[in-house]
């Protein structure tokens, strides 16, 4: 298992990678039939991925919760531990205090568009006692699909997981104070889905606050929003 | 939307004249005020003069800039990076390049990396030196911007000899650097650096022992190591708060092992130890680039790029890489699908996590020491806001 393609995504790599493809071949003036052998030496040149779960940590976290590991894999010395999003909370609260994990570094998301579920929220912990040792989480979350939230286990998350839920639109249960940080409230979309397209929507409102009442741009069905380049 | 019209000149009128001590009353702090260094706006409740609550209010300067990394090659993302923090964008460079280096599994020549450190560790000086000379103006001290703003402009100009630019440098490219130092670079970047020593001191002669400047800052915006941990606040703060850690040291990147610096650690968390802590930092940095200049000295001739391929496609995969930047941590976590563009690139920004205890630090304070509140935390809105 662990020596098949190096993936994060658990499903996807095989036909996610393949679909945004066309462009990075695009550059390349080679005939497309040669740029398919191309792409695959660069391959083995990069590091490799390989199975973590029988590492310490990993292994106490599965004697602990017994069904929180989906699976364990460490690229260049970082440890990435594929965790289902409802036991998230219960990970994250052993981890920090069983394990001495107590610095959140970041928490973050994926979108992964056409894998099911969408998308991945990435959890990236430290331990000051454990040598500086960090290990990511990574929980899979549908569209739509609420995540809980692990604000309460490190005040940090917060702010982060507002962020994800401004920029994804995944809903965290339980957060305190969920609302939009860096785009405004009553904004429509969120831009870091991958169908939300790169040159930004009409957001009409400080033009026409009549059309726009609630202070955003058109909603995704109406026929006023397009595309500004 | 309408909490926040609270304590308007409409809703006031409406409740009769506000007496003070009584009745709380919400107050727009930013996003123009001057002392806020951008556009940060800070809903606060205060109680006459003292503050029950701050609430910052981000995403002005908000530019998508995670989304345009996805629109661009590997290479091309590096220009952006300038525009994060941008009073320090060789940390902003290093950090992306050292992510994408990673994934790629290059090894840098031992050159590229002292050139590297070297250019952060002046970046360093520079950020450090311009958190100084605002923060002493946001206090009523006006001196030290005009010392500060003296030495800072010569590290400017020196980043300008090699680079082009003063402030969005893009000075280092994925597997090393696009240049070369130019011929006398190094003895005119030791000659100045020497110097900073004594200039240090004018600027520790002007507030260190200043009575005014003790008397707004100590004891001022408290936030004790544990605080920090949970709040994700790195950098100077976590230092001033007398916990040692420093990216350089606990996760050391490029040459740092092989130099010799200290952490240095303050232990009252208070804004006086924060503003200790930066000396003591411009100092150690100060050590660092001198260390760097005479090996560059002994070795000038060699490689300054990896062999890193024409065109980066790295392997599909994650990967997390972090500097200690001016501010704190700054990392760069990188997901690829086998492409020529990072699939997702997310920046930790340490600004946007710095600022968020700010409403823990800001309870309690009076609406001026508020302003030394902001000064000490060193945000800089481009990296709040993306």
């Amino acid at each position: 298992m662990a020596d098949e393609p190096i993936n994060p995504p658990p499903a996807p790599p095989g036909d996610d990678g393949k679909p945004p493809a066309p462009a990075p071949a695009a550059p390349k003036p080679a005939a497309p039939a040669a740029a398919k052998p191309a792409a695959p030496p660069p391959k083995p040149k990069g590091p490799i991925a390989t199975d973590a779960s029988a590492h310490p940590v990993v292994a106490r976290l599965k004697e602990a919760i017994p069904d929180s590991v989906l699976s364990a894999k460490e690229l260049v010395g970082q440890v990435t531990v594929e965790v289902p999003a409802s036991r998230i909370v219960d990970v994250c609260r052993h981890l920090k205090e069983k394990e001495a994990f107590t610095y959140l570094v970041d928490l973050t998301a994926v979108d992964w568009k056409e894998r099911q579920p969408r998308f991945d929220v990435v959890y990236w912990l430290h331990s000051f006692e454990k040598d500086n040792f960090r290990i990511r989480l990574r929980a899979g979350v549908a569209d739509g699909e609420a995540c809980p939230t692990v604000s309460g286990v490190w005040l940090t998350a917060n702010w982060m997981e507002r962020e994800v839920f401004d920029l994804f639109g995944i809903p965290f249960s339980g957060h305190p104070d969920l609302r939009r940080i860096l785009t405004w409230d009553g904004f429509q979309g969120h831009p870091l889905r991958k169908d939300f397209p790169v040159e930004g929507i009409d957001t009409g409102a400080a033009i026409y606050p009549d059309r726009y009442p609630d202070g955003g741009g058109p909603a995704p069905d109406d026929s006023n929003r397009k595309v500004v380049s | 939307m309408s909490d926040e019209r609270a304590g308007t000149a409409a809703q006031v009128s409406e409740a009769g004249p506000p007496m003070l001590g009584l009745r709380e009353m919400e107050l727009n702090f930013g996003p123009q005020h001057p002392s806020t260094h951008g556009v940060l706006r800070l809903v606060l409740k205060v109680d006459g003069e003292r503050i029950i609550s701050a609430r910052p209010d981000i995403g002005y300067l908000h530019r998508g800039t995670e989304k345009l990394f996805e629109t661009e090659t590997y290479p091309m993302v590096v220009p952006h990076t300038d525009r994060l923090d941008y009073v320090a964008a060789a940390t902003n460079n290093h950090a992306y390049c050292l992510a994408v280096e990673k994934i790629l599994g290059l090894e840098l020549p031992k050159r590229a990396q002292y050139i590297r450190v070297l250019l952060d560790e002046m970046q360093r000086i520079s950020s450090h030196v311009l958190w100084l000379a605002t923060a002493a103006i946001d206090l009523g001290a006006i001196t030290p911007f005009f010392y500060t703003f003296r030495d800072r402009e010569v590290i400017l100009d020196l980043f300008e000899d090699y680079c082009g630019a003063r402030l969005t440098l893009n000075c280092m490219k994925i597997g090393g650097l696009p240049e070369d130092l130019p011929p006398g670079w190094v003895e005119r970047v030791r000659t100045f650096t020497e110097q900073l020593e004594a200039r240090y001191d004018e600027y520790e002669d002007l507030l260190t022992e200043n009575r005014i400047w003790k008397q707004r800052t100590i004891g001022v915006g408290i936030l004790t190591a544990e605080q920090c941990i949970e709040w994700g606040v790195t950098g100077p703060p976590l230092r001033g708060a007398g916990f040692k850690w420093d990216i350089r040291r606990a996760i050391p990147y490029e040459c740092y092992p092989e130099l010799d610096f200290e952490i240095p650690t303050f232990p009252n968390a208070d804004t006086y130890d924060r503003y200790r802590v930066r000396i003591a930092e411009l100092r150690q940095s100060r050590r660092i680039v001198l260390q760097c200049c005479d090996w560059l000295l002994k070795n000038p001739e060699g490689e300054i790029r990896a062999k890193a391929p024409r065109v980066i496609k790295p392997v599909v995969g994650d990967v997390y890489a972090a500097v200690e930047a001016p501010k704190g941590e700054l990392g760069f976590y990188l997901v690829s699908n086998g492409g020529n563009k990072p699939y997702r690139l997310r920046i930790r920004p340490p600004s946007f996590i710095n600022l968020q205890a700010l409403p823990e630090m800001a309870k309690g304070h009076l609406v001026s020491d508020l302003v030394a509140i902001i000064g000490t935390i060193d945000i800089v809105l481009g990296e709040v806001d993306r």
